[in-house]
C-alpha cells in the first residue's frame, strides 16, 4: 500500500513515542518514594501536571493547524496520527499526576473533563477508521447524488402507476411520498429516525422505512384482481425499492452524521476543560 | 447588382475588419465592409453579459483609427459602434459572403442574399468561429427561427423547440425548461454527442416529463401562423410518422461550419488537411490569391488587438505604403541581447538563412514565432534545461554551440543552425537531456504551442523534426556511444504509429515481430489468466515495449494496449539486429530491462490482490494521460471537506476539487481535479497562451493573464477547469474564530465579486506549485485519504 491511514503513520511513530512516554512516567511513579502519599504537589507530581498541561495545549493546538492550509508544517494526518496516540499517553500522565487524589474539587473537575475529551477522542477513532467503510459498503460504487437522483425517477415512475388506480389508493400512495422525510436535526440523524408519514384511509399515520404504506398495499392488494392486482403489484415493487434506497440514504446519512457527531463532544468539552485547567493552576499557585 | 467598384471589399465586420475598413474610411479609401450578422463583431456579441474584455498582449500598442481597451464588452462594442460612425465606414449587414470570382484589380463578391459587390482587393476578417449550421428546411429563415439563445431568462411561458443534441442544445433546453414548454429534437435515437454532465441532465429531464423528447426525428418544415395562437408550426418527421408542434420559438444549436471550406471555395489554399491549418501568407498578409489579404483569427492571430493591428496594416499595404507592422518595436526588444546593432529584418532574415527548419516558414509566420519566442545569449558552461525537467520549449541554435549530455561523462556538440529540445516537444514527456551552453552561444527559444501551430502548418517541418526525433531516440535510448550517421539505417527503416485510446499494439500469441518505442501517450501491458485479462504493468512514454519477443525470439507473451491517444516509433526485426551489432552493450542492456520486467510479472502474478480492475478502471477514465491524480480512498474518507477548504484557502476562494463529483470503483474515488495531462487538451486553444506547464513537478497551471474565454474549459475533456472571481481578502483563521468576523477559512463563496471590474478567468489545479510542501488538499487530510499519484504507481497498488 502506498498510503497509510493515520494510525499506521509513519509507521507507527507516534505510537511508540506515546508508549515510551506512558512507561516512564509508570516507572518513574513506581520507582518514585515522596514522603507524603503521591499527589500533584511532589516533584514529580509537578513535573507530570507540566507535561500533561503541555499535552493539553499542544493537543488543542490541532484545531489552529487544522485550519492553516497555507504554512502548516508536516500533513495534518501525521499531526492527527500525533494527536491520538499523545492524547491517549495523557490519559497515563494526568492520572499519575493525580496520584489518585480524587475530591469534589476543581481539580477532579479538570480530571474528569479531560477523561471526556480522551474518551470521546477513543470514539472518534472508531468512527474514523470504521464507518467510512461501512457507509462505502451501503452505497457501492454510487454517490449519494446518483442515489437520490434514482429516488426521484421511481418516484416519477410511481407517480405514473398511481394514475391507473382507485383515488383511495392513489392518494394514499402520493402522501406517503410527499410526506416522506429524509435527514431532520441532530437527533433524527445520529439515530436515523424516521418521521415519514402517510395518509391512509383518512389518518395520518407514521411511515417509519415506509412500513405502513407498504403493509397498506399488500392488504389492498390481496382483496383485488387481474388488472388491478398486476398494477398494486407493480406499485408495491416500485415502493419495495424506493424503500431500499431510502434505507440506504438513511443509514449513509446516519453513519455521516457519527462520522463528526462526536467532535461535539470532544471540542466543547476541551474548552471547558481549558477553563478548568486554568481554574486548576491558580487554585493551586493561590492556596499553596 | 450596382456597378461601383470599390477600391476595397473587408469581409467580415469583426475587430480586424472593422479596424480595416475605418483605416480606409480615414484615409479616404472607397471600400464597403460585408458583415453576416445584423450587428457590427458577431464573435464579442456572443461573449456573455459584461464580459471584461482585455486587452492582451499589454505591451503591444494598438494601432487602429477606432480604440480599444480593456473594459467591459458593452463598452467596446459601443465604442466602436460610434468609431465606425464617426469615420463614415460604409458597412452593409446581413451581408454573408459566399462566392469570390475575379481576380486583383477586379473581384467580384457574391452574398448569400443575392447582392454581388465590386472590387479591386479583398480583405478577409472573418474569424474562425464559423457560421451556424442552419436547420435547412423550408421556412427556416423565418423570424421565429434562432441560432443562439444569450439570456434564457428572457423567455417564459412559451413553446420552444431546440434543434439538436449536442451540449449547446442540452444547456439551451434545460435553462428553458424552467419557464416555457420545451421540445428536444434529435436526429438519433440517443444524446451521444453530450458531456456526461449534460447527458444526465436531460435525461433525468426528459425521464421527468419537463421536455419533451423527439428521438430519431428531422425536422420537415416551418410554418408561420399569424392568426394562430403561436407563432408558427414546426413540422417534424418522427419514427412514426409526421407530427406538428406549435411553437413561439425555434432555436437550431446544430454546431458551427468551420469556415475553412468557404475560405478554401475561395481559391486560398491550406498546405494541409490539419484542422488547426492556417492559409499561407505573405509578410504583408497577402494570401496565395493575388488581391485577397487574410487577417485576424482566420490568419491565425487570435487575439483582438492583433486583428485590429493587421486591419490597420494591410489597408496601408494595398494603398502601396510600407509600414512597419506594429509588433516592431516588441521584436527589436526581443534582439537587444544581440551583440553589435542589427537591422531587425536583417536579423530575421539571418535567422531564417541559418536555421533550416525555419527555412520553408513564410517570413510572416517566422515573424510571428521570433515574437512568441526568446533569444537568450549564454556563457560558455551555462545550463539551458536539465535532464527530467518538465519543460517544452524547442530551441533552435542562432549561433555558437550547445552541449547535450546523452549520457554520463558523454556530451554531444550540437552546431549553429541545428536545434535541440524536440523531444519534449513531440512526446509532451520530461526533457530527455541536460543541456549546456557551448562557445559563443545564441539560442532561440520557441513556445510549445507555437511550434505545434508551425508544425500543423508546415509540412516541412514536421518532416523535419520527427526524422530527427527518431534518430536521436535510438541514440539515446539504445546506441549513445555511436554516432548519428551509424544509425541512420536503423532511423530510415523506423516508422512513427498512431493508435487510438483502447487500440491493441501487438496481442498475446502475435508474432514478436517489432519493437515499439513509445512517443507519446502509454501503455498497459496485460496477459490472459485463467480466461481473464490481467493487467500486468503500465508503461508510460519515453519506454520501449516488446523487446522480450525479440530478444527471446518467441511469440508475444503479453498484451500492449494503448490507454489514451498513443504514438510509438516501430523498429522491425531486421533493424533491431542491425542495432544490436552496432550498438555497444546493448544485448546487455536489453536483457536486464526483460529480467527486469519479468521479475515485476512475478511479483504481480504471485501477488494475492488483484489490481488490475481497479487499474482498468482507472485507465478507462482517462489517467492514461495523467501525470498526476488526486484519488480519494473511500474507505478513510470521512467526508469533512478540509481537502476542498484547503484547496479553497489557498487558492483565491476557489476550490479547484469537487470532492464528490467524479466516479467511483470499489473504494477509490476519481474527484473533479485536474489530473496534469502529459499532452494537455486544455492548452490547445488559448488566445493568450496562459496555460503552462512547470518545470520541476510537471504541473499545468494558467496564468494571471488568462482573459476567461472559457476556451479551456471546454476543451478539458475531465471537466475540472471553472470559470470564477479572484478572492478580495484572504480568509483568516484567527478574525474567524475570535471575533466571528470574515469567512471560515476555505469556505467563502465566490461566484459572485463585490468589484464591478473583476473578470471571471479559469482556474483549476495548479498541484500546489506556489506552496512548501506541496499540495495542500493531500496534506490537509486528517485521516490519509486523500493523495496524490501517477499512473506509473498505480498497477503496483
Ligand atoms: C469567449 C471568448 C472570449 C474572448 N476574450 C478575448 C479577450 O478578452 N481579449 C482578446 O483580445 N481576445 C479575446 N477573444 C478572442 C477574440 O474574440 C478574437 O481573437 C477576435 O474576435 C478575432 O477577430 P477577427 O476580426 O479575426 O474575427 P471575428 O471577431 O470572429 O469576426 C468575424 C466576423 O465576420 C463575420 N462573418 C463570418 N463569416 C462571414 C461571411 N461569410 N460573410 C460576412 N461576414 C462574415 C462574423 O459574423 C463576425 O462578425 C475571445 C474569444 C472568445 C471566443
Ligand atoms: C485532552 C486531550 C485532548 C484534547 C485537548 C483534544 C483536542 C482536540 C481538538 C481541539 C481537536 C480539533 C477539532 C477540530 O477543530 O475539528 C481534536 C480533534 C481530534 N481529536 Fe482530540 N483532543 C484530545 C485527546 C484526543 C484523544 C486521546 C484522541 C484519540 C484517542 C483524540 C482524537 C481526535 C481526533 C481523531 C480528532 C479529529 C481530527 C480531525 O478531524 O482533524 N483526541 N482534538
Ligand atoms: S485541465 Fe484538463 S486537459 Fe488540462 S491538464 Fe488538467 S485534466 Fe488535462
Ligand atoms: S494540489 Fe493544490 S491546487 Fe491542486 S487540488 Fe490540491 S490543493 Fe488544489
Ligand atoms: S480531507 Fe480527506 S477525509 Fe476529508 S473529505 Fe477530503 S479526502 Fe475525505
Amino acid at each position: 500500500m502506498i498510503h497509510t491511514s493515520f494510525l499506521s503513520h509513519d509507521r507507527f511513530k507516534f505510537l511508540w513515542v506515546a508508549l515510551a512516554l506512558g512507561l516512564i512516567s509508570a516507572l518513574f511513579y513506581l520507582f518514585h518514594d515522596p514522603k507524603e502519599p503521591p499527589n500533584g504537589g511532589t516533584w514529580l507530581g509537578y513535573s507530570l501536571g507540566t507535561v500533561g498541561a503541555i499535552l493539553i495545549l499542544w493537543l488543542t493546538y490541532l484545531g489552529r493547524r487544522k485550519r492553516n492550509f497555507l504554512n502548516g508544517s508536516g500533513t495534518v494526518k501525521g499531526w492527527v496520527s500525533a494527536h491520538v496516540y499523545l492524547g491517549a499517553a495523557l490519559l497515563i500522565v494526568g492520572t499519575l499526576h493525580t496520584g489518585f487524589q480524587f475530591g469534589w474539587n476543581i481539580h477532579t473537575v479538570a480530571y474528569a473533563l479531560m477523561c471526556v475529551v480522551i474518551l470521546s477522542g477513543f470514539y472518534g477513532i472508531y468512527a474514523y477508521t470504521a464507518l467510512p467503510s461501512t457507509r462505502n459498503d451501503l452505497k457501492g460504487s454510487q454517490t449519494l447524488d446518483e442515489i437520490f437522483v434514482q429516488v426521484e425517477d421511481r418516484d416519477a415512475q410511481i407517480l405514473k402507476l398511481v394514475e391507473g388506480v382507485n383515488s383511495q389508493v392513489s392518494s394514499a400512495i402520493t402522501s406517503a411520498l410527499d410526506r416522506t422525510v429524509i435527514g431532520g436535526g441532530y437527533r433524527e440523524q445520529l439515530f436515523g429516525i424516521d418521521r415519514s408519514l402517510a395518509m391512509i384511509n383518512g389518518r395520518l399515520v407514521g411511515n417509519p422505512a415506509q412500513g405502513a404504506i407498504l403493509e397498506y398495499l399488500i392488504e389492498t392488494l390481496s382483496k383485488e384482481k387481474g388488472q388491478t392486482r398486476e398494477r398494486l403489484g407493480q406499485l408495491m415493487n416500485a415502493l419495495a425499492e424506493r424503500k431500499k434506497l431510502l434505507d440506504i440514504i438513511r443509514d449513509d446519512i446516519k453513519a455521516q452524521a457519527r462520522t463528526s457527531a462526536w467532535l461535539l463532544v470532544h471540542v466543547p468539552v476541551t474548552f471547558g476543560l481549558l477553563a478548568s485547567l486554568i481554574a486548576h493552576v491558580i487554585s493551586v499557585f493561590v492556596y499553596w | 447588382m450596382s456597378d461601383e467598384q470599390f477600391e476595397i471589399i473587408i469581409i467580415g465586420a469583426g475587430p480586424g475588419g472593422l479596424s480595416a475598413a475605418s483605416r480606409a474610411a480615414e484615409s479616404g479609401v472607397s471600400h464597403v465592409l460585408l458583415e453576416s450578422s445584423p450587428k457590427i463583431a458577431n464573435t464579442i456579441q456572443k461573449y456573455q453579459k459584461g464580459k471584461h474584455v482585455m486587452a492582451t498582449p499589454d505591451i503591444l500598442p494598438l494601432r487602429s483609427p477606432i480604440d480599444f481597451q480593456a473594459g467591459k464588452r458593452e463598452i467596446i462594442l459601443e465604442t466602436w459602434e460610434q468609431g465606425i460612425s464617426s469615420y463614415n465606414t460604409n458597412v452593409h449587414y446581413g451581408a454573408e459572403a459566399k462566392k469570390i470570382e475575379g481576380s486583383k484589380g477586379n473581384f467580384s463578391v457574391e452574398c448569400s442574399n443575392g447582392t454581388v459587390y465590386l472590387g479591386k482587393h479583398i480583405i478577409l476578417g472573418i474569424g474562425m468561429q464559423g457560421n451556424p449550421r442552419q436547420l435547412g428546411v423550408p421556412g427556416d429563415q423565418a423570424e421565429l427561427v434562432q441560432y443562439q439563445l444569450d439570456d434564457p431568462d428572457e423567455y417564459s411561458n412559451e413553446s420552444i423547440v431546440i434543434v439538436g443534441a449536442g451540449d449547446a442544445a442540452i444547456e439551451n433546453a434545460v435553462a428553458l425548461s424552467d419557464n416555457n414548454k420545451v421540445y428536444i429534437v434529435n436526429r438519433k435515437d440517443e444524446f451521444a454527442r453530450a458531456k456526461e454532465g449534460n447527458l444526465n441532465l436531460i435525461l433525468a429531464a426528459i425521464e421527468s416529463e419537463t421536455i419533451e423528447c423527439f428521438y430519431g426525428t428531422t425536422p420537415n418544415k416551418v410554418e408561420e401562423t399569424p392568426d394562430g395562437e403561436r407563432a408558427g408550426l414546426f413540422f417534424l418527421n418522427t419514427s412514426s410518422g409526421e407530427a406538428q408542434v406549435p411553437v413561439d420559438r425555434i432555436i437550431a444549436r446544430l454546431g458551427a461550419i468551420a469556415p475553412r471550406g468557404l475560405v478554401e471555395s475561395f481559391g486560398i489554399e491550406f498546405p494541409n488537411d490539419d484542422p488547426n491549418a492556417i492559409p499561407a501568407l505573405s509578410n504583408q498578409y497577402e494570401s496565395n490569391v493575388e488581391g485577397i489579404y487574410v487577417i485576424g483569427a482566420l490568419g491565425g492571430y487570435p487575439l483582438i488587438k492583433q486583428a485590429m493591428n493587421q486591419g490597420y496594416e494591410v489597408v496601408e499595404y494595398i494603398q502601396g505604403n510600407q509600414v512597419k507592422p506594429a509588433d516592431h518595436e516588441l521584436i527589436a526588444a526581443k534582439f537587444e541581447v544581440l551583440p553589435g546593432d542589427i537591422e531587425v529584418d536583417d536579423v530575421l532574415s539571418l535567422m531564417q538563412a541559418r536555421i533550416p527548419v525555419f527555412e520553408h516558414v513564410n517570413a510572416l509566420q517566422f515573424r510571428e514565432i521570433i515574437l512568441d519566442s526568446n533569444v537568450h545569449v549564454f556563457k560558455k558552461g551555462d545550463l539551458i534545461f536539465k535532464k527530467n525537467d518538465y519543460t517544452n520549449s524547442f530551441y533552435t541554435i542562432f549561433q555558437g554551440d550547445v552541449e547535450i549530455e546523452a549520457a554520463k561523462d558523454l556530451r554531444i556538440l550540437s552546431k549553429q543552425g541545428s536545434f535541440f529540445g524536440e523531444m519534449s516537444l513531440l512526446s509532451g514527456r520530461r526533457r530527455s537531456a541536460t543541456v549546456f551552453a557551448g562557445d559563443n552561444c545564441v539560442v532561440i527559444e520557441t513556445p510549445r504551442r507555437t511550434m505545434n501551430k508551425l508544425i500543423s502548418s508546415v509540412d516541412a517541418v514536421k518532416r523535419v523534426l520527427d526524422q530527427t526525433f527518431i534518430v536521436r531516440t535510438i541514440q539515446q535510448k539504445f546506441a549513445p556511444e555511436n554516432s548519428i550517421e551509424e544509425l541512420m539505417p536503423v532511423a530510415e527503416n523506423t516508422v512513427i504509429n498512431q493508435f487510438r485510446p483502447g487500440e491493441v499494439i501487438f496481442a498475446e500469441g502475435d508474432e514478436g515481430d517489432t519493437l515499439h518505442f513509445i512517443r507519446s501517450g502509454s501503455v498497459t501491458i496485460s496477459s490472459a489468466q485463467q480466461g481473464k485479462d490481467v493487467i500486468m504493468s503500465y508503461v508510460p512514454a519515453n519506454q520501449a515495449v516488446g523487446e522480450m519477443a525479440l530478444l527471446g525470439d518467441t511469440a508475444r507473451s503479453a498484451t500492449a494496449t494503448a490507454t489514451v491517444k498513443t504514438e510509438t516509433l516501430s523498429i522491425n526485426r531486421e533493424s533491431f539486429d542491425m542495432l544490436m551489432d552496432t550498438a555497444k552493450g546493448l544485448r546487455d542492456r536489453m536483457e536486464k530491462i526483460a529480467e527486469e520486467r519479468n521479475r515485476q510479472n512475478v511479483a504481480k502474478q504471485s501477488r494475492a490482490a488483484d489490481s488490475s480492475e481497479l487499474v482498468s478502471f482507472l485507465m478507462g477514465q482517462g489517467l492514461g494521460e495523467a501525470t498526476d491524480v488526486l484519488l480519494i480512498d473511500e474507505e478513510k474518507c470521512v467526508a469533512c471537506d478540509f481537502c476542498e477548504q484547503a484547496c479553497a484557502a489557498t487558492h483565491d476562494g476557489t476550490s479547484r476539487l469537487n470532492r464528490k463529483a467524479g466516479p467511483t470503483h470499489a473504494h477509490i474515488h476519481i474527484p473533479t481535479s485536474c489530473r496534469h495531462c502529459e499532452d494537455p487538451s486544455c492548452m490547445k486553444d488559448c488566445p493568450p497562451d496562459a496555460i503552462q506547464r512547470g518545470g520541476v513537478g510537471g504541473e499545468v497551471f494558467i496564468g494571471d493573464n488568462c482573459i476567461g474565454c472559457g476556451n479551456c474549459e471546454q476543451n478539458c475533456p475531465y471537466g475540472v477547469i471553472q470559470m470564477a472571481y479572484k478572492s478580495e481578502a484572504p480568509d483568516s483563521y484567527w478574525r474567524w474564530m475570535l471575533f466571528g468576523l470574515g469567512d471560515k477559512p476555505g469556505k467563502a463563496d465566490k461566484s459572485k465579486s463585490a468589484n464591478p471590474d473583476a473578470i471571471k478567468q479559469a482556474v483549476k489545479c495548479d498541484m500546489c506549485k506556489d506552496i512548501d510542501g506541496g499540495p495542500a488538499c493531500v496534506r490537509a487530510c486528517p485521516t490519509g485519504a486523500a493523495l496524490r499519484l501517477s499512473p506509473e504507481e498505480f498497477a503496483g497498488w
